[in-house]
């Protein structure tokens, strides 16, 4: 089986200097990986690398994607072609409302104007899903939603948009039990509704608990310095980094 | 030229303003300001003396006025170079479009005029240069007792006195140097009387449009709401590019009666060698409400702060205005706003947009007052600047002369951050789009306010200002 997505030797910096110190990694359709490590040990930075923020410069290595070099197309392009990316902390864009935003990223991705009824059965489908009130669909997009509300919409569109490969980026931080439980069923939807692979970044384990995972990767100072399968997760869980800050 | 409908459709670009006409056959005067020029101006518009002799005494104080020196440069500006009357061949002010010269009725086409009118108006004038070409009013409204018409017209009328005792007695030639110019040689514009109790149920709309190189417009707008009405008087406004200044120096006056209701939209769409001097002033009488929707796109340089004098007690005043300043702009609007009454309220929300190096200046003064008991103010202006080379500045000035009043003032300048485009590229939207999307988006509680198929037009402008915007 061709690999989906393949990241080899690669360097990443920003202007206070390199982060990423040759990152491999490889992702089949299908896949679930957790990438776990402490506090500004590289995570989002990689995930921010594979989704294309061009803040970050890639010094050497490639990116491929389905069989392709992307390491020089943009966001958008990236996008296009399948990789998502839900984000920490998701922008707030007065002005245009949630229903809007994503029937754009929807009809861009699927080249063709959807009918709104059909679409709006389907997001307020994915929206209940969520225990997301129908409200918010006309609401500016992310401005004034509480942390939870946020990355339920962050799920909401990837839901939406079935990309091919889904990197979720600490979207368990500051979420309350029951909201991590719903963004989890939001995540397995996802995973059950086709062959879609995730990446979760993550620093703790209660969004994973409903999930498959088949790898685990510790990240630390900008390397990959293990992986495991998904005991690797209750091992961290349990013990902590310190084993591998040690090196 | 291809045939392009300009108000209904979603792709408009430039070239919709920028058709000239050529000025054969028309009547000007020569260029520059003397007291014969303006005896000639009067002498062609056929004016009552009072009139003549108000114009004269006008030039008197506009040549004993210095200069303003707080705003943005107008050296570029020589009243020496500008045609300050021209006067459309043939001109005869019609009310049926057939009776328009066929190059100025198709100029209002290709602006969408008659079809908007047919559409959504109840009455349209539209004026050529210095004088009106088209004045006309449904049948319907006109049973009602409203009047639109032009201002030279009505001076001759029935409503002469009226006139007399309103002409620029809110704004006056003492007010400031094109105050002084404007009434020494206005020319054109439109007067409305709404009668007490009567509500216009749809708006109303002048368009201007100067045509002329080097030539200046002053149309004077009179419009008095009686007791109790209430009325939508829309003002649109463009012409096409030149590389001399034009010169835009118009007046308008605004009358609110008590308990009455006066909506007033602009969108002023200027090309980009105008010097756009504009005076707007309302005064609002006991529990009137005045509305001011703004949206100031074009021009090289704008002076525009829309004033209103809050008079009556329980009056109240809503500013709702965009500006966008984009290359080799320089646009400097605000408002004033002066609370006399008891118990008037002032609510504003501008934004304002720069890019390109563009520069947009938010001047607003409030003055409480110390009669004003219980006045409440609220001041909101956000400003968005889309690169690093064009600047925002806000300015506000606060006078408050009683103690019993609230007055508060919000100001937020900020850029497009890279994070907001990442975070839209990342789900398919291009640069550009995501751009677009930001800035339509910092703008759409203002656009919300337009006339729909201005709504329409300001985002396609934001779009076409964005495209090409990518370094």
């Amino acid at each position: 089986m061709s690999e989906l997505l393949k990241v080899n030797d690669l360097h990443v910096s920003v202007e206070d200097g390199e982060i990423l110190h040759g990152i491999n990694l490889s992702v089949n359709p299908g896949e679930t990986h957790v990438i776990m490590g402490p506090n500004g040990a590289g995570k989002s930075t990689l995930g921010y690398s594979i989704m294309g923020n061009n803040h970050y410069q890639v010094n050497s290595g490639k990116i491929f994607f389905k069989g392709e070099d992307i390491t020089e197309l943009s966001a958008t392009d990236r996008a296009k072609s399948g990789i998502f990316l839900t984000f920490q902390n998701p922008i707030e864009i007065p002005g245009i409302s949630l229903s809007n935003f994503i029937k754009n990223a929807y009809d861009t991705k699927n080249g063709s104007r959807s009918k709104l009824w059909d679409f709006r059965k389907l997001l307020e489908k994915y929206m209940e899903k969520l225990n997301m009130d129908k409200s918010y669909a006309n609401r500016d997009l992310n401005v004034g939603f509480s942390g939870g509300e946020k990355k339920k919409a962050e799920i909401l569109q990837m839901l939406m948009l079935k990309p091919d490969l889904a990197i979720l980026d600490e979207t368990d931080s500051g979420l309350d039990v029951d909201a991590v439980r719903t963004v989890s069923d939001g995540v397995k939807a996802f995973h059950e509704n086709g062959d879609g692979a995730l990446v979760i970044i993550t620093h703790s384990t209660r969004i994973l608990e409903s999930l498959d995972v088949d790898y685990t990767h510790i990240l630390v100072n900008g390397k990959i310095v293990a992986t495991g399968d998904a005991s690797l997760v209750d091992e961290i869980n349990a013990n902590g980094f310190e084993k591998y800050l040690e090196d | 030229m291809e045939k392009k409908e300009k108000t209904y459709v979603e792709d408009v670009d430039r070239s919709l303003y920028d058709f000239r006409n050529v000025d054969e056959d028309v009547y000007k005067v020569e260029e520059g300001l003397t007291p014969e020029i303006v005896k000639q101006i009067s002498k062609e518009k056929n004016d009552p003396e009072w009139m003549t002799e108000f114009r004269l005494k006008s030039l008197e104080i506009y040549n004993n006025k210095p200069m303003s020196n707080w705003g943005p440069p107008i050296d570029g500006l020589d009243i020496d170079n500008i045609v300050t009357y021209v006067k459309p061949k043939n001109n005869k002010m019609s009310a049926d479009w057939n009776e328009v010269p066929e190059d100025i009725k198709s100029t209002f086409e290709k602006l969408g005029i008659p079809q908007a009118e047919r559409e959504s108006l109840a009455g349209v004038g539209a004026q050529y240069d210095s004088e009106l070409v088209y004045h006309n009013v449904r049948e319907e409204v006109a049973a009602q007792g409203v009047i639109y018409t032009d201002l030279e017209s009505a001076m001759h009328g029935e409503y002469a006195d009226m006139i007399k005792e309103h002409f620029m007695k809110l704004i006056t030639p003492d007010d400031h140097k094109f105050a002084a110019l404007h009434g020494a040689v206005w020319s054109g514009g439109s007067f409305v009387y709404v009668p007490p109790g009567v509500s216009v149920e749809i708006p109303l709309q002048s368009y201007f449009r100067l045509n002329a190189p080097g030539a200046g417009q002053f149309e004077h707008t009179l419009i008095i709401v009686d007791e109790g009405a209430d009325l939508h008087f829309i003002e649109g406004c463009s012409a096409p590019k030149y590389n001399v200044a034009n010169l835009h120096a118009g007046a308008v006056e605004l009358f609110v009666g008590k308990n009455a209701k006066l909506r007033y939209s602009t969108i002023e769409n200027w090309s980009k060698n105008m010097y756009n001097l504009n005076t707007k002033r309302a005064v609002v009488e006991e529990g009137g409400t005045m509305e001011w929707v703004s949206g100031s796109f074009g021009s090289h340089t704008s002076y525009l702060y829309p004033m209103t004098i809050l008079k009556g007690d329980d009056s109240k005043v809503e500013f709702t205005g965009i500006t966008f300043a984009g290359e080799g702009q320089d646009l400097d609007t605000g408002l004033k706003v002066v609370h006399v009454g008891e118990r008037t309220l002032s609510t504003v929300n501008t934004k304002s947009i720069s890019k390109s190096g563009g520069i947009s200046t938010f001047r607003s003064a409030v003055v409480i007052g110390p009669k004003a008991k219980g006045a409440k103010s609220a001041v909101d202006c956000s400003s968005l600047m889309l690169d690093d080379i064009s600047r925002s500045d806000t300015i506000p000035v606060m006078e408050v002369n009683c103690d019993d009043a609230d007055v508060g003032h919000e100001a937020k300048i900020g850029r497009i951050s890279d994070e907001a485009i990442f975070y839209l590229m990342s789900r398919g939207i291009s640069e550009e789009d995501a751009r677009a999307m930001i800035v339509s988006g910092f703008a759409d509680n203002v656009s919300k306010e337009l006339p729909l198929e201005y709504a329409v037009e300001m985002n396609n402008l934001i779009r076409i200002e964005m495209v090409g915007s990518i370094g």
